[in-house]
């Protein structure tokens, strides 16, 4: 497949939880998908409107490493991410959830990730992260000349700093790259954690 | 009884009804004049159907081909075989001893030729003697050659009512008239003309019981009484190169009530201690009352799986991963579990299918497959939400809104990419595509978001269906 990722690009601390929310939470998945190894389980509740389009998500990762599941209810699909990240089957657990997790709930999915050595994204609605996450990311697009940019900006951070970064998805060459900082971009990219 | 068409008739009675001069066939309505309280219930074909494929099974300890005869009779071939039961006599004898035992009425007919036993068995039963089927025949009726009844009626009303009647006669009259048929038959019951028995090849049962000395209700012991089963059957579905898909343990209780647990597999599979570990949860959900005295464990649903080389290259974590679909497919429903795969369409929806991951086999899921990448698509897609204001009509080429509302957000178009023309497939009626064509544009807004919008020029109106990265 022709999709590659820069390395510059911030990636998820491996066996961890860690959150993300802002209209663009689907693209960071897939982007932090992409750089893993093994299949991507992708959780959704039942009544969830949006849809993956797989032939879109093929830029960023080939749609065959993806297994979709819906579950019917909230304690159906925190169930099935525990087995999910206990497993150890999967590279990657991605699930969307409705309501802040709960202290318990967050720990155990962080235990979960760290016996099945299997990393877990959990896409949060804005403001409704949990104190267990590892990290809290921020993902917009942002209108520019590049028509594919994006600022990814980690807001919480237990073992590291925070930081913002500039990324750019480049439609032709199927990559992501992280723009460099330029004199006159307010925000610069920054290396952080 | 049994229903046929609008017409209930006899279909099976009891020896005290036909010692009353009720026969099969009989208009149930006759029947009760004959016989005003008979006691009837309702045939159930599809049950008589499976006892006769258990008792076919059951037969081979007999003869090694084994076949079912029309509705009601088993043929088999015991060429060579009836010395080890002492002789054909003997072997009826034991046959027609152990059904009766089973509480069954038979009649049984040994001879050369499959017609003659045929006709023996259908007519008191016996044993014709090699090379002597016509003295044995001779002396039955013409039904008894296995020919249709319009036939049969067509032959007595010639007077030809016994056997023996049509084997003298001249052939050529009779099959003009009745067809090739009768003497066919003829032929075969009296070796004339050869009929191969072509046994039901018996389909391999995979199922194992244990009876226990003592009741259990330990989660440990149920387990290791598991275990013993799952290596037997595992045994089993090895020599047959096949793999469970689904399996049934069911435990009876002392007070003869059953627990069933069942459980689904992603994959077939047949090795015993993976097959535990999925079991596990649901043995753990079962209430043991006073104690399980016998466990019986059935894969009612197998797919084939042949023996695999080592060191053959398999997707790594194939095997986990299909542990973990089925313990999250058992709770979810497998339905829910699925894979994206590639269409052959240019309507956005369904350039693409998901399918169970449990109907894909190890073989056919490529999960690197490359996917065919055409123009520029968005990641997330939903049904077509429309955008406010309406615009107005416009002369000349259309081109996105200004300024419009998504979701109650205020959007203002900062570029624009399209259009791309999309027309509605004509050979299927899609009913989301009923507005006919679809000019699709990539729009970006300064807000930042970046939506996949068509206009539809036949009924003007601007909608949302996707967002991009």
């Amino acid at each position: 497949m022709a999709s590659a990722i820069d390395p510059a690009i911030p990636t998820l601390r491996p066996a961890r939880v860690h959150e993300v929310t802002g209209p663009g939470a689907v693209v960071f998945a897939l982007c932090q998908a992409a750089g893993l190894k093994g299949p991507v389980l992708w959780l959704t509740p039942d009544h969830w409107p949006e849809a993956l389009f797989p032939t879109g998500v093929a830029r960023l990762l080939p749609p065959g490493r993806l297994i979709t599941a819906t579950a019917p209810s909230e304690v159906e699909l925190l169930w099935a991410v525990e087995e999910g990240l206990r497993s150890g089957a999967v590279g990657l657990v991605v699930a969307r959830l409705d309501r802040p997790l709960g202290l318990t709930a967050g720990r155990r999915l962080q235990l979960a990730a760290e016996s099945g050595r299997v990393t877990g994204l959990m896409i949060v609605r804005e403001g409704a992260g949990s104190p267990a996450a590892e990290t809290r990311w921020t993902c917009t697009p942002e209108a520019a000349e590049d028509s594919t940019r994006m600022r990814w900006s980690r807001i919480k951070n237990k073992k590291g700093t925070c930081g913002e970064w500039q990324v750019s998805l480049h439609g032709t060459s199927h990559s992501v790259t992280v723009v460099s900082a330029t004199g006159q971009r307010a925000v610069a990219a920054r290396e952080g954690g | 009884m049994l229903r046929a068409g609008n017409r209930d008739h006899l279909h099976c009675l009891n020896p005290a009804a036909e010692a009353r001069g009720l026969q099969r066939g009989l208009a149930l309505a006759d029947a009760r004049a004959f016989c005003p309280d008979l006691v009837t219930r309702p045939a159930d074909l599809a049950a008589e159907a499976g006892f006769l494929r258990a008792l076919c099974r059951w037969m081979e300890r007999y003869a090694p081909f084994v076949a079912r005869e029309g509705a009601d009779g088993l043929v088999a071939d015991i060429t060579g075989v009836a010395h080890l039961f002492g002789g054909e006599a003997a072997l009826r004898a034991d046959l027609t001893a152990r059904l009766a035992r089973a509480g069954l009425t038979v009649t049984a007919g040994i001879a050369g030729t499959r017609g003659a036993a045929h006709a023996l068995a259908r007519h008191g039963g016996g044993i014709a003697a090699a090379g002597a089927e016509g003295a044995a025949l001779r002396p039955l009726p013409v039904s008894a050659l296995r020919l249709d009844h319009d036939t049969v009626e067509g032959l007595g009303r010639l007077g030809l009512k016994r056997i023996g009647d049509l084997m003298g006669l001249p052939r050529g009259p009779v099959a003009r008239r009745f067809g090739q048929g009768v003497f066919l038959r003829l032929d075969q019951a009296l070796g004339a003309s050869a009929e191969p028995l072509s046994p039901d090849r018996a389909e391999p049962h995979f199922g194992v019981r244990m009876a226990l000395p003592e009741p259990i209700g330990l989660l440990r012991d149920v387990e290791a009484g598991l275990l013993r089963l799952l290596v037997r059957l595992c045994a089993a579905l090895a020599r047959h190169e096949a793999g469970a898909r689904r399996l049934r343990l069911e435990m009876r209780r002392v007070d003869s009530s059953d627990a069933v647990v069942e459980i689904g597999l992603a994959r077939p599979m047949r090795d015993p201690q993976r097959i535990l570990a999925l079991f596990r949860k649901g043995i753990d959900e079962v209430d043991s009352g006073f104690g399980i005295e016998r466990l019986r464990l059935t894969a009612p649903l197998v797919e084939p799986l042949p023996p695999e080389q080592y060191g053959r290259p398999r997707p790594a974590g194939d095997e986990p991963l299909a542990d973990l679909v089925t313990r999250l497919g058992n709770r979810l429903g497998f339905g829910r579990i699925r894979v994206f795969h590639p269409e052959d369409s240019h309507i956005p929806e369904r350039s693409f299918s998901s399918r169970p991951f449990a109907s894909l086999s190890a073989a056919t899921a490529q999960p690197g497959a490359p996917w065919p990448v055409g123009a520029e698509r968005p990641v997330t897609i939903f049904a077509p939400e429309p955008v406010f204001p309406a615009p107005e009509i416009a002369e000349g080429p259309v081109t996105p809104p200004a300024r419009f509302v998504w979701r109650r957000m205020q959007m203002a178009t900062a570029r624009a990419t399209g259009p791309e023309r999309i027309a509605p497939e004509w050979w299927s009626d899609d009913p989301a595509w009923r507005g006919g064509l679809r000019d699709y544009w990539k729009v970006e807004t300064r807000q930042g978001r970046r939506l996949w919008m068509f206009h539809t020029p036949q009924a003007p109106g601007w909608h949302v269906q996707g967002e991009f990265a």
